[in-house]
């Protein structure tokens, strides 16, 4: 008779420990929930990439091409070349371990090859290896390994558990930023066909159609229809957006997330009641229909692609400027990336408010402006008519997405629209180290927010989750404003399971809350129909009514 | 009583070998990290283990509310049901209880005659083993819930537009 | 043996190798070797090693502007920065020497190292407290071994010049200010071997950091524990002749070598392992040095969106034009009365 096991025995760590072997000689454990489904070959023949092929992860055989190796180091050569950042993170590390509990997906799965350091040393144990003497003579010893099949689905495995938040270059005393090599490191995968399928699927229907889900012009138009539509049913105000408009004076592009997916679509409605109040000149593209940019979670080359789309139909319409909307990684790429790629900007003018005259000094060069600069700028020059009590029923906190806080640095911004959209005393921030500069990752952005993955990221999303959970434990917050479109898709599953109190609101959904139009109807509900306080006997249960 | 008095002297002993033989069934690198960061920010996962771990001490020691008791056994098992653990594994840590108070109190239980008193608060860790897996059920339906809402919500703007509720989906 | 003790152990006997060879050396007359040849040919391969690996670094450019914004950034007039932020975030030239200044001079990064804690507190309502601290041990530790060690190096220099420089005489008498001692007890030789005994006993015992270890990680600081260990040695216990030893940088240092007879084996020892150092420098990790001024998520302006960035090898790309997309959506454009450039 077999034995039945005890409860001790049952728990793996009681009942077999295993030595504590050196790193090198741990694989990953690819086990559901953990990792994301390998591109389907479909997406990748649509954007020309190579080694398409139908893949499964748990199976052994990755149908990696036949000379996979020598295009791994011939490609790691390459962007030693062209990199200097690839270059020098890789020499100048000392592991002194101060990024290490400074990754969300550390903390939330306690992999030690999660934390950032040992993430990086993955992939510099190969460059030590075939790229330096030391390690070609030494081997193990020197910290330097053999480049073999294990190490790329090593490299798949964590790559693809990292969010390019930043986070721990912030703390590293030399700004090694594990971003850089994620993303460089994805570009080795990529060239070897490996490419996770939710990312690759956003960027074909991107690049094909223009927005991430791959909805045709028309049906783009017919959904910012409908979007004006119910922004005149709540307000009775009607906002007309137009469509490639040859000659207006701004081209307003916003992730793709804020029209077809719920609580986006009511920041939409938010950017069309700010538009329609100020009564801007401003058309949208059918496109350029996406400022996210899935392209840059693949490769820098693809990011170029996608990206390229913005100033080719900015001139095409000849408008004045840009205004972009609110996304994360949108607009590091249109920071950091944008401008470097498509080379002098001289066919739009220096961006300047109709409104307030504001010289938007700090684009004077890229010729683009965040909603938020602009937003509050209309504020600052008191030309918006807000109401804030109709925000009461919201109790806020703000989330810095990792992008915009330490890809460009947009911290005030925001803070100075909420303070003045929401009633006094209705927004708490939470603790100093998981905000601003320090802010925690939603741990599911660069293109790992797949269904499959699910587990994953509710681990790496657990520590902003738990510092959400703090305030509201402690203040009663009900509602975590952000100012990112991935943030709006993702945040709020991840609190759907830690703290399904709390909802998710873009920072533009309280403006068009709080507008004041002349000839408006009476509020008696937000964007999202939802009673005001004082109106319905469910004000005050409105937050968790919300999900 | 005197074994409800022996547990509250013993809490702090009893408590703290009861984390650490949970935090073994991780791995070894892992576990250390959990043991030795006390951070609630710096360590959730081990903060908030810690702290339902104390909840269920509370609610075998003194009558608490069957909510209450769901709720603290939900804390940990919410971490622990995202994990690499099968069920039985996910929740053996309930049971780890008993072999921790028969070690720690072994001597007590030997000198004053508490066999009769430790039966019964076995007995109700059963009970809490059996909560859990009320507990642990519905936190993987939740995942699976979420995974649903998610892929809804990725193209409910559209599914308002064409005037179906969510729930025909 | 397991990963740690293999890195450990290998880095360990190479030090005690390296003393040894010395040791070795020293006593089998091999005196020119270990007093002229070996220090000459380390001060050799370290500088041209250093310029060789900066060069090499400055051979691929930075194609991007990347820095990591670390505040607010310049926005709007009226919001208003405080210096730290703009050193954090600099807008132009002279805050970016700042944020570099800060860097390299106090480890601003390593310094941002910030923990939040619920402590009990009676006497609030609520019967805790959140309360943000530091923890800057790593920080305080880095920091008081790269004084230490920079304050030793100059004090060294007294064994090169003739007289010795006046900056040189002051730092001594400010380092040996603690008199309690014959002779008077540096500061830094003390401090130095202290914050490198830290960052050792940590990287053995901090799990995480033992986990991610390897040999190029005990090495220096073995090295240099050893380095600063025979130095207290020789000037505390075992005294070495002062003046044989400027005997011998002064001629090293002018080019013209002389070997005194009367240096200790424990002066050699010493010497080599200085030597080691110098000519292992350029080919570790130590080069984080010269690094951190190369990094560029430290060293470049945040100016992205009004000064342009130039990558020197940026390639047109192909990318879905309008004139495509408009062929394949054209005719339910029409339809949905979204303008288009072509009617048909």
């Amino acid at each position: 008779m077999a034995k039945t096991p005890t409860p001790a025995e049952l728990l793996p760590g009681l009942s077999y420990k295993p030595p504590e072997k050196g790193w090198m000689d741990v694989k990953p454990d690819f086990r559901p929930g953990t990792y994301c489904n390998p591109a389907s070959p479909k997406w990748m023949e649509w954007i020309n990439y190579p080694y398409p092929a139908a893949r499964s992860i748990p199976e052994d055989e990755w149908a990696l091409p036949q000379d996979w190796k020598e295009i791994v180091l011939q490609g790691m050569e390459d962007r030693l070349n062209r990199f200097r950042s690839l270059k020098l993170f890789f020499d100048i590390c000392v592991r002194c371990g101060a990024c290490a509990d400074k990754c969300h997906f550390f903390l939330g799965t306690g992999d030690p090859k999660n934390m950032p350091v040992l993430r990086a040393e993955l992939l510099r144990s190969v460059y030590r290896r075939y790229f330096k003497t030391i390690g070609r003579a030494l081997g193990e010893i020197a910290g330097a390994r053999n480049l073999t099949e294990d190490v790329i689905k090593e490299w798949f495995f964590y790559l693809y558990q990292c969010t390019i938040c930043r986070r721990c270059s912030l703390f590293c005393p030399y700004g090694i930023d594990m971003a850089e090599m994620t993303l460089l490191g994805r570009e080795l995968l990529a060239s070897v066909g490996l490419n996770i399928d939710w990312a690759m699927a956003s960027v074909a229907q991107c690049y094909d159609k223009g927005s991430h889900i791959g909805a045709p012009p028309q049906a783009f138009k017919d959904m910012i229809d409908f979007l004006a539509e119910e922004n005149e049913r709540v307000t009775g105000i009607t906002t007309t957006p137009s469509y490639n408009r040859k000659g207006a004076e701004v081209l307003f592009v916003m992730p793709s997330g804020d029209y077809f997916a719920d609580p986006g679509t009511f920041t939409m409605m938010g950017y069309m009641l700010l538009f329609e109040h100020i009564g801007l000149d401003y058309t949208l593209s059918t496109y350029a229909a996406e400022g996210g940019n899935f392209g840059w979670f693949i490769s820098h080359e693809m990011g170029k692609r996608l990206n390229a789309k913005i100033y080719a139909e900015a001139k095409r319409l000849g408008v004045k400027w840009i205004l972009g909307g609110e996304c994360g990684h949108m607009w590091r790429v249109c920071n950091q990336y944008m401008s470097t790629w498509w080379g002098p900007v001289d066919f739009l003018e220096k961006p300047v408010s109709p409104i307030t005259g504001t010289r938007f000094e700090n684009a004077a060069v890229h010729k683009m402006v965040h909603i938020s600069e602009f937003t509050a700028d209309l504020i600052h020059h008191g030309k918006l008519n807000l109401d804030p009590q109709r925000n009461a029923h919201i109790k806020l906190t703000f989330h810095d997405s990792c992008n915009t806080a330490r890809g460009m640095g947009i911290l005030e911004e925001p803070r100075y629209i909420i303070n003045n959209v929401l009633p006094e005393g209705n927004f708490v921030e939470m603790p100093p180290n998981t905000i601003r500069e320090k802010a925690f990752c939603c741990g599911s952005s660069s293109g790992i927010n797949a269904n499959e993955n699910m587990e994953l990221r509710m681990q790496g999303g657990f520590p902003r989750a738990n510092a959400v959970r703090f305030v509201h434990d402690k203040y009663g917050v009900n509602h975590l404003g952000c100012i990112c479109a991935l943030d709006r898709a993702t945040l709020p599953t991840l609190l759907e399971y830690w703290v399904p109190e709390v909802g998710v609101t873009g920072i533009s959904e309280l403006v068009g809350n709080a507008l004041i139009f002349p000839d408006e109807m009476e509020r008696t509900t937000d964007l999202r129909d939802r009673d005001l306080v004082g109106f319905g006997e469910l004000a005050e249960e409105a937050g968790e009514e919300e999900e | 009583m005197q074994l409800a008095t022996l547990l509250s002297q013993k809490k702090a002993a009893i408590l703290g070998r009861w984390l650490t033989m949970i935090y073994e069934s991780y791995p070894p690198e892992t576990a250390i990290f959990l043991r030795k960061e006390k951070n609630r920010f710096d360590n959730p996962a081990g903060y908030r283990i810690s702290e339902g771990l104390e909840g269920l001490y509370g609610a075998l020691l003194q009558e608490m509310e069957r909510d209450q008791v769901l709720t603290c056994l939900d804390e940990i098992i919410r971490i622990r049901a995202l994990q690499n653990f099968t069920p039985s594994q996910a929740l053996a840590f309930i049971f780890l209880l008993k072999i921790v108070i028969r070690e720690e109190l072994a001597e007590e239980i030997q000198k004053e005659n508490l066999a009769a008193e430790i039966l019964d608060l076995e007995s109700r860790i059963d009970g809490l083993a059996l909560l859990g897996f009320d507990v642990y059920t519905k936190r993987r339906e939740k995942i699976y819930e979420i995974k649903a809402d998610e892929a809804k919500r990725r193209v409910s703007g559209l599914m308002r537009k064409t005037g179906l509720s969510e729930d025909s989906l | 043996m397991d990963f740690f003790k293999r890195h450990f152990f290998v880095a360990l006997s190479a030090v005690l190798g390296l003393i040894i060879i010395a040791y070795v050396g020293a006593r089998g007359n091999l005196q020119l070797v270990f007093g002229v040849v070996v220090p000459y040919m380390a001060a050799l391969i370290f500088v041209e090693g250093l310029v060789y690996r900066v060069i090499q670094w400055a051979r691929s450019p930075v194609p991007f502007r990347i820095p990591t914004t670390a505040a607010q950034g310049r926005s709007l007039p009226w919001i208003k920065r405080d210096l730290g932020e703009k050193l954090d975030n600099p807008a132009d030239t002279p805050h970016l020497i700042g944020r570099m200044a800060l860097e390299v001079f106090a480890f601003r990064s390593l310094f941002r190292n910030l923990r939040t804690e619920l402590v009990k507190d009676p006497d609030n309502p609520e019967g805790a407290r959140l309360i943000h601290w530091s923890y800057k041990w790593l920080w305080l530790g880095a920091i008081a071994f790269h004084y230490a060690f920079l304050v030793v190096i100059l004090r060294h220099l007294r064994f090169f010049t003739e007289p010795t420089m006046g900056f040189v005489l002051m730092l001594d008498k400010v380092d040996g200010f603690f008199q309690f001692f014959t002779p008077a007890v540096y500061l830094s030789g003390v401090v130095l071997v202290a914050a490198v005994g830290y960052l050792l006993f940590r990287r053995i015992t901090n799990p995480t950091v033992r986990y991610i270890s390897l040999a190029a990680d005990y090495f220096p600081l073995l090295l240099i524990l050893g380095i600063g260990i025979t130095g207290i040695l020789m000037r505390y216990f075992f005294k070495t002749d002062i003046v044989a030893v400027k005997e011998l940088a002064i001629g090293l240092a002018t080019l013209h070598p002389k070997l005194p007879a009367n240096l200790s084996s424990l002066f050699y020892i010493h010497l080599f392992l200085v030597c080691v150092l110098f000519a292992y420098f350029p080919f570790s990790k130590l080069m984080h040095a010269p690094g951190v001024f190369m990094s560029p998520t430290r060293n470049m302006v945040c100016n992205n969106r009004w000064v342009m960035h130039v990558n020197p090898w940026n390639y047109p790309v192909k990318f879905h034009s309008y004139a495509e997309y408009e062929d394949k959506f054209r005719e339910p454009m029409i339809e949905a009365g979204i303008p288009v450039e072509k009617e048909q």
